[in-house]
């Protein structure tokens, strides 16, 4: 009963293998010089030399950047907030309504939040493109980041806060010359999350834009529509390599804390 | 008390921001779904009259779209099938789902984080991708036909694309760290103590198993079930690219009646329900962790 045994061994082996070999698959056939995908001719890296070659590819990978870069950023000014709110509020009704409100957009179907939103930009006669997307993937990552931002909160050392007080300092100044700057890490590692979670998204996007703004995963959507493709696998390679170290630099930031794990 | 006076004007930015693009949206929903199809398929047209007009507006209201709903068998089957695949779906997550914590809170302390941040990483890189990368695994003459044809184990391709086996794989491949992690966080606080005392008084290791530690994880294993069930139920990507065309879940269906059929109402009607299915489990949750939190 002591101690990692076998069967555990085995299965973290079955998981991580189930998790990982598909992914491992999709990025081993990237490289591959045969059109067919699943017959290996070579190695070769012409796929990517041809991603290069594809105008419309570049112009929505380009968009998908902006889109995340300005979405994050709105999702964690408003996360950190939602966070120190969470953090400071007396246990009670309003602060459990308050923490239903910000996780709900996180177990929500995305076809319901993608629905909802583009008719409300309609209502609003609003013109659909980069902007509203922006503003729809805000609306969806900022519990992501108060989720990390709160976890960081929440194992503060206090005193330092109320010694700041004790010696004068207003709410305001504790809260950006304390609160703050302890949180940063947290805060930067929300905000890259948020970023990969807007770079990801393809169902509240597709609902959320117009016309001229379509986004990477909507590309890659409807090219995996039309089948497996050795480009299609070297975009996602692409991709995963990209969020792959995002999501390694976000949580050597939060290594310490361990805060990601919950 | 000060401090949560702050706590408020904190709020204030989020909460506006959320009741704008959350909640506001739903109303709109609701208010499309209730009205007539005509008069809200020119997909452009503003639909907003001001407030002046709510007694016109509640006289308008028309409960055509749900009727067609309920009517149509079409729906209330992908509605059924919709929470067959993702029931499934939770059920076999949590059998993978649950060893692998358990795995996880057994290996050598140093190893823990790193093991987490392999069984995250997945949910971060695009969802989309890692459904596409099971199109080329399971379809006719790819990579599982090949490998299985090369150790003899089938003769003939298993043809799994396009059927609802694929959707299931597809679906618990895609939600299983859902199930992990809330499963890892409440076993690792788990006290090792209970269980070498009930190993002292001679219990064995499936008893031991059965009476304490499964009950002990039921919060984790509630809040796994729930993170996999209640997207998987509204899931369009996984059925859309795994699941051929008989494979009919109700996301699918809310996206081909909005973006297809352009029927505005009934895909809001479709939602609508669909949201209501969804809040009665999500209601019981939040009672049951509200609990919780007030006992603390």
């Amino acid at each position: 009963m002591k101690g990692f045994r076998l069967v555990h061994a085995l299965a973290l082996i079955g998981g991580l293998l189930f998790l990982y070999v598909p992914i491992g698959i999709l990025i081993l056939y990237s490289f591959n010089a045969s059109r067919l995908v699943t017959v290996w001719g070579g190695f070769s890296t012409q796929w990517y030399a041809s991603l290069l070659q594809n105008q419309a590819l570049k112009d929505a990978a380009l968009l998908s950047l902006g889109l995340a870069i300005a979405s994050a950023s709105i999702a964690t000014v408003l996360g950190t907030l939602a966070a120190l709110a969470l953090e400071r509020a007396r246990p009670g009704r309003a602060k459990l309504l308050f923490g239903g409100l910000i996780a709900a957009p996180m177990v929500m179907p995305e076809v319901i939040t993608g629905l909802s939103l583009l008719l409300l930009f309609v209502a609003l006669n609003v013109e659909r493109g980069f902007v509203t997307v922006m503003l729809a993937h805000a609306t969806l990552t900022l519990c992501f980041v108060t989720m990390i931002v709160q976890a960081r909160l929440a194992t503060l050392d206090r005193s330092l806060e109320e010694a700041a007080q004790d010696l004068g300092a207003s709410p305001w100044r504790v809260t950006m010359t304390i609160t703050l700057p302890l949180a940063l890490p947290a805060i930067i590692a929300g905000w890259l999350l948020a970023f990969t979670l807007s770079l990801d998204d393809l169902v509240i996007a597709s609902f959320a834009t117009g016309p001229g703004a379509t986004t990477l995963p909507m590309r890659i959507y409807s090219a995996v529509r039309l089948g497996v493709s050795p480009e299609i696998n070297a975009i996602s390679t692409l991709l995963i390599a990209g969020v792959a170290a995002l999501v390694v630099t976000a949580s050597l930031i939060l290594k310490r804390e361990k805060l990601i794990a919950g | 008390m000060k401090g949560d006076r702050r706590a408020r004007l904190a709020a204030l930015a989020p909460l506006l921001w959320l009741a704008i693009f959350f909640v506001l949206p739903f109303l709109m929903v609701l208010r499309i779904s209730l009205s007539d199809a005509a008069r809200a398929v020119p997909p452009y047209a503003p639909h907003w009259e001001g407030f002046g007009q709510i007694g016109a507006f509640f006289a308008g209201l028309d409960f055509e779209a749900f009727g067609t709903l309920w009517g149509d068998g079409l729906y209330l089957d992908a509605f059924l099938t919709a929470t067959r695949i993702a029931g499934t779906a939770t059920l076999i997550a949590l059998l993978i789902g649950f060893p692998l914590a358990y795995a996880i809170t057994r290996a050598p302390k140093r190893w823990q984080n790193l093991l987490v941040l392999l069984i995250i990483l997945p949910f971060w890189t695009s969802f989309l991708i890692r459904v596409y990368a099971w199109m080329a695994i399971l379809r006719p003459e790819g990579v599982l036909d090949r490998v299985l044809m090369g150790i003899g184990l089938t003769s003939e391709p298993l043809r799994l694309l396009n059927t609802e086996t694929a959707v299931l794989i597809g679906m618990v491949y895609s939600y299983l760290p859902f199930m992990v992690l809330p499963i890892y966080a409440v076993l690792e606080k788990m006290d090792r103590s209970l269980i070498e005392a009930a190993a002292d008084l001679g219990a064995r290791p499936l008893t031991r198993f059965l009476t304490i530690t499964v009950p002990l994880a039921r919060p984790g294993i509630f809040a796994g079930c729930f993170l996999v069930f209640v997207p998987g139920i509204g899931e369009f990507v996984i059925p859309d690219l795994l699941g051929g065309s008989e494979t009919l879940m109700i996301g699918r269906v809310l996206w081909t009646e909005f973006f297809s059929n352009r029927d505005w109402p009934l895909a809001s009607a479709v939602a609508v329900s669909l949201l209501a299915f969804i809040i009665l489990p999500m209601m019981i949750m939040r009672g049951v962790l509200g609990r919780r939190e007030a006992a603390r």
